[in-house]
C-alpha cells in the first residue's frame, strides 16, 4: 500500500517541479517588467533605473552585491539622478494597501504616486487608483526637511476635498476618506523615514554605474 | 418520461449533465467559496472557472487512470495529493500568463484545492469509470461551473460596474450598484439565480403532473 | 514583516474582513451547519481549535519550506497537514470526552475541506505574519467564524416559524440572510486602524 502512495507522491512531486522550472524564468520576467513600468510611472524624467539596497551599515550599495531593503533610482540620458522610487505600505480601509512613490531630491518633493495593490472598495475606495483629482495631488508634493535634516520640515498629511493650502497637503477624495487618508499616513511614514536617508547618502546614488543594470 | 429511459449514457450524456442537469453550483450547490469570493468581475469569473475546469479535468483523468494503483483507505488523502499538485501547476501557470490576474484572484486559486466538486466528483465518478469517461465529466461539470460563475460575474459586474469583461455599457453619468461587487451582493446574486431556477423547476414540474392528469 | 498590531489583526480578522461574510470562506459549513443553534457553537468551537493548531503547523511549515528552498511544495504540505490535524482532533476528542465527540458527529471530518482553514494558512503566509501575530491571526478568524455561524443560526432558527415563499426556501433564503448579514458587517469597517 505505501508502495503505491510514495509513487503517487512522486510521481506528483515531478509534475510540480517540472512546471515550477518551467514558469520561474517567465514570472520572473513578467515582475521586472511590471516594477520597471511603475518606476517609470512615479518618475516621469526617469529612462534608466537602477536598484539599490539599504546595507546594515547604513549606505546604499547596488543591489546585485547586496542584500536589504530595496529602492530603485531613475537616472536621464544624461546620466544624472532624477529621483528614487520607492515602495511602501500600511493599513487602508479594507486590507494592506501598497504603492510606490517617486521622490526627487532636486525638487524636495513627491513627483509620483503609483498604487501597486489594494483591496479597497470598488466604486469608493478604489478612486484613489483612478481619480484625476486625486493623483495629481502628487505631482509635487512638499518633502522638504527641517535645519537638522534628519525628519520632513512639514508632515505630509491629507484633508478634506478642497481644503489644500499648502504643497505638502494632500487634497482627499469625498466619499473614501479612510482609503486617502491612508495614503497620506502611508506617504508621512515612509518619507520621514527615507528622504533623509537619501539626502545623506546621495553620493552612493549617484555613484551607481547604470550601465551595469540591474 | 425520464424513468423509462434505461439506455446507458452516451458520452454526449455525460458532458451535457454538467452543463444543466447536474450542474455543480445551481443544483448540487458544491464548491460555494470561490462562486461567490470571485465573481466581481466577468473575467475573474471565466479565470477561476477556467482553472477550476483544468484542475478537474486533470485530477479525473489521473485518478481514473491510477484507479487500480491507489489503495482504497488512503483514497481520499491520494485524490487531495493528485488534486493540490494540479492547483499547484494551475497556479503558476496563471502567474505567468498574467500578473494582474494573479493578483486579482490571490489565494482563491490556491482555495481550488479545497472546492468540494472536484474532491466529490474523484470520489464519486473517476474512481469507478475509464479515463474516457472521467475526462468528459470532469471537462462538462468544469464547463457547467464556469458557466455558473459566469451567469454570476457577469450579473455583478454588469450591475455593479456597469462593465461587461470591462467593457463600458452604460453613459458615464450611470451610477452602478455597488453593493453587487461587494460581498454581500455575491450572497443576493446568488440567491437570485437559485430563486429563478427553483421557479422554472417548479413550473415545469406542475406542467408535467398537468400533463399526466389529462393523459389518464 | 507585519506591522500591524495584535488587536488591530483580532478585530479585522474577526468583524472586519469575517473569514464567512467577506472573504466568503467556509460557506459549505456555513450554510449546512447554521440550522440549529446547539450544532452551530459546537462546531464554530471545533474550528477555533483546528484553526489554532492549522496556524501554528502552517507557519513552521512555510518556514521550514523556504530555509530548504522548497516552497512549490507549500500547498500540498498544507493540506496534508490540515487533514492530519483533523484527524488527530478526532481521535483526541474520542478519547477524552465520548460525549462531544457523538455530538459533533459527521461535522469534524467536514472541516478538513472548509476552506476557511486552508484559506487561514494561506492568508497568514501572503501577509508575512510572525508567530505571535499568527496566533492572534487564527484566533479572531475562529471567532469571527463561529460569531457569524451563530448569529446565522440564531435567524434560521427564528425563520422556521416564518412563513417564508416556497420558491425561496432552502438555500435562497440563507443566502439572502448572509448577504443581510454581510452588509451589516461592513459597519465595522475601520475599527481596527
Amino acid at each position: 500500500m505505501y508502495r503505491a502512495l510514495v509513487g503517487i507522491g512522486m510521481l506528483c512531486g515531478l509534475l510540480i517541479v517540472f512546471v515550477f522550472a518551467g514558469t520561474r524564468p517567465v514570472i520572473e520576467a513578467n515582475r521586472a517588467a511590471a516594477l520597471e513600468r511603475a518606476v517609470f510611472a512615479v518618475l516621469p524624467e526617469a529612462t534608466a533605473r537602477l536598484t539599490f539596497a539599504l546595507t546594515p551599515a547604513g549606505g546604499f550599495a547596488p543591489a546585485a552585491d547586496a542584500a536589504g531593503e530595496r529602492i530603485h533610482a531613475g537616472f536621464d540620458q544624461a546620466g544624472s539622478l532624477v529621483g528614487v522610487a520607492i515602495e511602501a505600505r500600511g493599513m487602508g480601509y479594507a486590507d494592506t494597501i501598497s504603492l510606490l512613490y517617486g521622490y526627487a531630491p532636486e525638487r524636495d518633493a513627491i513627483v509620483g504616486m503609483q498604487v501597486l495593490t489594494s483591496k479597497e472598495t470598488p466604486g469608493l475606495g478604489n478612486k484613489i487608483e483612478t481619480d484625476p483629482g486625486f493623483l495629481a495631488n502628487f505631482d509635487a508634493l512638499d518633502v522638504r526637511l527641517d535645519d537638522s535634516g534628519t525628519s520632513l520640515l512639514n508632515p505630509i498629511e491629507t484633508v478634506k476635498k478642497g481644503k489644500k493650502t499648502e504643497p505638502w497637503q494632500i487634497d482627499g477624495i469625498t466619499g473614501a476618506t479612510v482609503s486617502s487618508k491612508a495614503i497620506g499616513n502611508i506617504l508621512a511614514a515612509s518619507s520621514s523615514r527615507w528622504v533623509p536617508l537619501i539626502t545623506q547618502r546621495r553620493a552612493d546614488l549617484d555613484a551607481g554605474d547604470i550601465d551595469e543594470g540591474s | 418520461m425520464k424513468d423509462l429511459d434505461t439506455t446507458p449514457p452516451t458520452p454526449t450524456d455525460e458532458f451535457i449533465k454538467g452543463l444543466w442537469r447536474e450542474n455543480p453550483v445551481f443544483v448540487q450547490v458544491l464548491g460555494m467559496c470561490p462562486v461567490l469570493a470571485v465573481t466581481n468581475s466577468a473575467v475573474n469569473a471565466v479565470a477561476m472557472g477556467l482553472a477550476t475546469t483544468f484542475v478537474m479535468l486533470m485530477s479525473n483523468i489521473f485518478v481514473s487512470s491510477l484507479r487500480h494503483f491507489i489503495p482504497k483507505q488512503v483514497r481520499i488523502a491520494t485524490y487531495i495529493l493528485i488534486i493540490a499538485t494540479f492547483v499547484t501547476i494551475v497556479d503558476y501557470a496563471i502567474e505567468a500568463i498574467s500578473l494582474d490576474l494573479h493578483k486579482a484572484l490571490g489565494a482563491f486559486i490556491s482555495l481550488i484545492v479545497v472546492n468540494c466538486l472536484i474532491l466529490g466528483r474523484a470520489e464519486a465518478f473517476a474512481s469507478k469509470h475509464g479515463v474516457g469517461y472521467a475526462a468528459l465529466d470532469g471537462l462538462g461539470m468544469g464547463v457547467g461551473f464556469t458557466l455558473a460563475l459566469l451567469c454570476l460575474g457577469g450579473v455583478r459586474e454588469i450591475l455593479g460596474n456597469g462593465s461587461l469583461f470591462g467593457v463600458a455599457l452604460f453613459p458615464a453619468g450611470f451610477e452602478p450598484w455597488v453593493v453587487m461587487i461587494l460581498p454581500g451582493g455575491g450572497f443576493f446574486t446568488l440567491a437570485a439565480w437559485l430563486l429563478l431556477i427553483n421557479h422554472l423547476k417548479r413550473r415545469r414540474e406542475s406542467a408535467a403532473a398537468g400533463m399526466q392528469e389529462a393523459l389518464r | 514583516m507585519n506591522e500591524e498590531s495584535l488587536w488591530s489583526i483580532f478585530v479585522n480578522a474577526a468583524l472586519v474582513n469575517n473569514f464567512v461574510l467577506a472573504y466568503f470562506l467556509g460557506i459549505c459549513p456555513f450554510l449546512g451547519v447554521s440550522a440549529k443553534m446547539a450544532t452551530a457553537t459546537r462546531m464554530g468551537g471545533a474550528v477555533v481549535f483546528v484553526m489554532l493548531v492549522s496556524s501554528v503547523c502552517a507557519y513552521a511549515i512555510h518556514h521550514l519550506l523556504v530555509a530548504i528552498g522548497a516552497e512549490f511544495l507549500q500547498l500540498i504540505a498544507f493540506i496534508v497537514v490540515i487533514a492530519s490535524t483533523v484527524q488527530l482532533v478526532e481521535m483526541f476528542i474520542k478519547k477524552m470526552s465520548p460525549a462531544l465527540f457523538r455530538a459533533l458527529g459527521i461535522f469534524l471530518p467536514l472541516i478538513t475541506t472548509n476552506c476557511a482553514i486552508l484559506g487561514l494558512a494561506l492568508f497568514q503566509t501572503n501577509k508575512g505574519y510572525d508567530f505571535g501575530q499568527a496566533i492572534v491571526y487564527a484566533l479572531g478568524a475562529g471567532i469571527g467564524f463561529t460569531l457569524a455561524l451563530v448569529l446565522m443560526a440564531g435567524i434560521r432558527e427564528k425563520l422556521e416559524f416564518a412563513t417564508v415563499p416556497d420558491v425561496v426556501q432552502g438555500t435562497a433564503i440563507a443566502l439572502i440572510v448572509a448577504g443581510i448579514l454581510s452588509l451589516t458587517f461592513m459597519g465595522f469597517a475601520g475599527l481596527g486602524a
